[in-house]
């Protein structure tokens, strides 16, 4: 089936049930999408499905297929997504193991919301777990990160 | 060519001449003993052998400068400070360094230890001398090398931001790395004075967070290799149980699954990718011989803890006649604490990928132990320790977990590599993690405590029921006179509140259960200080003394904690009032060697525990990267305050009741707290900041609960009673 992952086509041969998340690491290399739960709890799989926020371990491949796929390695070529860009300043990261689930959500809520409140950025990011603990900052970069996006659309 | 890459430098890859019986490590170091190499290191450079700079640092012809870690990095950003102290002597910015981990070799022992290893919260203090020198010896040899080539005297050149300088003329490291790779190690160098450091104290970014905000930062789970095949292993459901027999057809039949095969732990399916490998996990079918371990259950469990907390056990701590002044007190408060089993559960479910050749093994994995792995891998496969090359990934958190005497997962990986006889990578799921142990253990802390005519205790009598994490693996030996394991007493047993109690006895009940336990930040410290926090706070209510005068008073002889304590209360405005439906809590604790006080803000909402605000005050000696440490705090208060509010891990015939993140409980986004940092001016050398952020967490918002609501919960996860 055909795929398109980061504005590339590939061509997958996976079973149809197979969880996107595995077909994007074991099948096509990309490990910046995390496994931390593969029963939707953790959020470390997040990535983008025409733009909406999706939970990869919870998504059959075939579902997306012929979809617009983004991971954490497509969301800009040089980390000069205003989240990363904020995530960088607020020096968010610990282990980094969830970052990848973190950033994806968090792009995904800045694209929708001009200006996410606390309410909605847990609404967001409620179910993205970090066993560092590096909530605190999350809640910042968002917020910074959104300033950052209205900053250079005008 | 680089002063790393001149060959004649290079013995300190050779050998692992580790013997098994070298292997005496532990995280545990006695309170007493933890800062005697550190503070004895220092004071005669003529003393200790310098460090084989060339193990730690290369510099290449381009410029390049290059740290190699010791220790592991897991989040605690050692990435980021130990190149630092490498900074601050060699004079180079250190946001242009670039950092890998180190392979698995002698020159990398921990210098307490004997080991390749990170945990404890020593990384700081127990490299603060080690890398420092390391960046001294280099700039020494870079200085010599501008000196020859300019035919000047070494003391006529300064160092700036990476180039040496005498005069007019200026050459970058880059010029200098092949010279000054061809020069004799000095046999001395002298360190910076204090008052001329420019990068430590400096809060400084992660130099880490380029790639792990793009995706390519390299985990133990991302390892891709040629013809890299997948295992999941089907282990017991309870704990000690054996194959007795299994059928593989149906998960041979799975697309993808190239063989099963059986191994210590249990059996393995090996397939093209992780999904296959699960499928066909699914469809095995194993017959277990359950063993006793199916009678385990922690209800039962706990009623007996309950018992043997009335009964005497090891004295660990005693002074004057703690049952004689109960006797005689008026007032005795008698309660028991209770801290539940808890798995570590880092974000990284555990993996190790393993290629097994005739010659050598490479094992790629996030580790804390790097010398056990090597051992255990050598003695798998046959080949000697320096046959087997470890290759340390990031590490998608440890938290204790990725240290184990047993070395239990990369074992398992070469097992099945061996078994397979393909390149494999072994992983664990999720599940596999919340239901395949290690755990911290469950404790019960029975305190009884005579109040004397001040209000202060005037006995304490204390005694702790917990399972040992260090019985039965190497680190036994280190208590076999006492038979109390150190950790299962640590911040109750050496409690400074102790000091101040004439009569007081502290023992130990060690309870023997076929659960595999494990340090789990902040070890025994994680449940000392629920109960001796919580403890001091009801007496302090019991006197009708205000809590934060109540410790005060008792720590009159402990300025440092005493000061974390009232930073801590002036930032949180102890005194001032609060809006109607919140309260605050207190707690101040010891642990790896810095002192850090909390005052947590609560409220009930819905019968639920809700935390708002903590503020937390840190003596951490020497601050070498204020950053960190503010990191540091915020991710131990909410590791503390996740597993305070909702985690537990409980047994019902043998299994474990939870399996994933739905019900093993984490601390969660919405309920992360506004955690303020303060870091106490200090010039003692470092303690630790990876694990003392944890302990206090817990008894503060207990204590906190208890003005708010007059509940006082002794059982953790907290649940208020309806
Ligand atoms: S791995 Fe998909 S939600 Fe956890
Ligand atoms: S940074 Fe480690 S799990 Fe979030």
């Amino acid at each position: 089936m055909k795929l398109r992952v980061n504005g590339k086509d590939h061509e997958v041969a996976a079973p149809p049930d197979m969880p996107l998340l595995w077909v994007l690491r074991d099948l096509l290399g990309l490990t910046g999408t995390k496994y931390g739960c593969g029963v939707g709890q953790c959020g470390a799989c997040l990535v983008h499905v025409d733009g909406k926020p999706r939970r990869s371990c919870m998504t059959d491949v075939a579902d997306v297929a012929g979809k617009s796929i983004t991971t954490i390695e497509g969301l800009s070529a040089d980390a000069s997504h205003p989240v990363q860009q904020a995530w960088a300043e607020m020096d968010v990261v610990q282990c980094g193991y969830c970052q990848s689930g973190q950033i994806m959500a968090a792009a995904a809520l800045i694209a929708e919301k001009t200006k996410p409140t606390d309410p909605e950025i847990d609404a967001a990011l409620g179910r993205q777990l970090c066993r560092c603990g590096t909530y605190q900052r999350v809640r910042a970069a968002v917020h910074r990160a959104a300033e950052l996006n209205q900053e250079q659309k005008s | 060519m680089s002063i790393l890459a001149d060959p004649n430098r290079r013995e300190f890859l050779k050998a692992a001449t580790l013997g098994a019986a070298g292997l005496v490590v532990g995280f545990y170091v006695p309170a007493g003993r933890r800062f005697a190499h550190a503070a004895e290191a220092p004071a005669a450079p003529a003393a200790p052998p310098l460090p084989q700079a060339n193990a730690f640092l290369r510099i290449a012809p381009d410029g390049t400068v290059t740290v190699l870690l010791a220790h592991s990095e897991m989040g605690q950003g050692i990435w980021t400070s130990l190149p630092m102290l490498i900074a601050e002597e060699l004079d180079f910015d250190v946001s242009k360094m670039k950092v890998e981990h180190a392979p698995a070799a002698p020159a990398y022992f921990h210098t307490a230890f004997g080991a390749q290893m990170t945990g404890g919260s020593t990384t700081t203090w127990s490299e603060f001398d080690r890398y420092r020198q390391v960046g001294a010896i280099a700039r020494a040899l870079l200085v010599q090398a501008a000196a020859q080539r300019l035919g000047v005297d070494a003391a006529a050149c300064r160092t700036e931001n990476g180039a040496v300088i005498a005069g007019d003329r200026r050459l970058r490291y880059g010029e200098l790395a092949d010279d000054a790779a061809q020069l004799p190690v000095p046999a001395s160098v002298a360190l910076k004075d204090p008052k001329d450091w420019k990068v430590i104290g400096q809060p400084t970014r992660r130099l880490d967070t380029p790639e792990k905000i793009n995706g390519t930062a390299v985990f133990g789970l991302d390892v891709r290799l040629d013809g890299l095949l997948t295992a999941v292993v089907a282990r017991s459901p309870v704990f000690g149980g054996k194959v007795k027999s299994f059928d593989a057809s149906a998960a041979l039949a799975v697309p993808g699954v190239r063989k099963v095969v059986q191994v210590p732990s249990g059996v393995a399916v090996v397939a093209d990718h992780f999904w296959a490998a699960q499928q066909g996990r699914d469809a095995l079918k194993v017959d277990w011989d359950l063993g006793a371990g199916a009678a385990l259950d922690t209800v039962a469990m706990l009623a007996e803890y309950r018992k043997l907390a009335a009964a005497d056990g090891k004295v660990a701590a005693a002074a004057g006649d703690a049952p004689g002044a109960l006797a005689k007190a008026d007032k005795v408060v008698d309660v028991e604490y209770v801290a539940p089993y808890l798995a570590h559960a880092p974000m990284e479910p555990l993996n190790a990928t393993v290629r097994i050749a005739t010659d050598r093994c490479d094992v790629w994995t996030g580790t804390q132990m790097q010398t056990g792995e090597q051992m255990a891998a050598a003695a798998i496969t046959g080949l000697k320790p320096e046959q087997v090359h470890i290759h340390t990934t990031f590490l998608g958190g440890g938290f204790g977990r990725r240290a184990t005497a047993s070395a239990d997962w990369v074992s398992e990986a070469v097992h099945v590599a061996t078994a397979a006889g393909a390149t494999v990578k072994t992983v664990w799921t999720r599940e596999d993690d919340v239901r395949g142990g290690y755990y911290r253990p469950m404790v019960v802390h029975r305190i009884r405590a005579a109040l004397g005519s001040d209000g202060l205790p005037a006995g304490w009598d204390h005694t702790i029921v917990s399972q040992s994490v260090m019985a039965g693996t190497p680190f036994e030996s280190m208590f076999a006179k006492t038979g109390i394991d150190p950790s299962s007493v640590e911040g109750a047993a050496d409690s400074p509140y102790l000091k101040a109690i004439p009569n007081h006895r502290v023992q130990l009940q060690d309870y023997r259960a076929p659960v595999p336990v494990l340090w789990w930040r902040s070890v025994g410290h994680s449940h000392t200080a629920f109960a001796m926090e919580c403890m001091v706070d009801e007496l302090a209510r019991a006197a009708g003394i205000d809590p934060v005068e109540y410790r005060r008073r008792l720590l009159a002889d402990q300025p440092r904690l005493r000061a974390a304590l009232d930073l801590a209360a002036a930032k949180a405005g102890w005194r001032s009032p609060l809006p109607a439906g919140r309260a605050r809590g207190v707690a101040v604790h010891e642990s790896f060697g810095s002192f850090v006080a909390q005052v947590a803000e609560v409220s009930v909402e819905g019968g639920r525990i809700r935390v708002h605000r903590v503020v937390c005050a840190i003596d951490c000696g020497i601050a070498v990267n204020p950053k960190t440490i503010e990191a540091q705090m915020e991710s131990g208060i909410a590791f503390g305050l996740g597993a305070a509010l909702s985690s537990a891990i409980t047994f019902k015939d043998g299994r474990v009741q939870q399996s994933n993140f739905d019900d093993y409980r984490v601390l969660r986004l919405p309920d992360m707290p506004k955690v303020e940092v303060h870091i106490v001016p200090s010039r003692e050398r470092p303690g630790g900041v990876g694990e003392p952020g944890t302990p206090p967490i817990a008894p503060a918002v207990a204590n906190a609960v208890a003005a708010l609501t007059g509940q006082r919960l002794r059982e953790m996860p907290l649940r208020l009673r309806a």
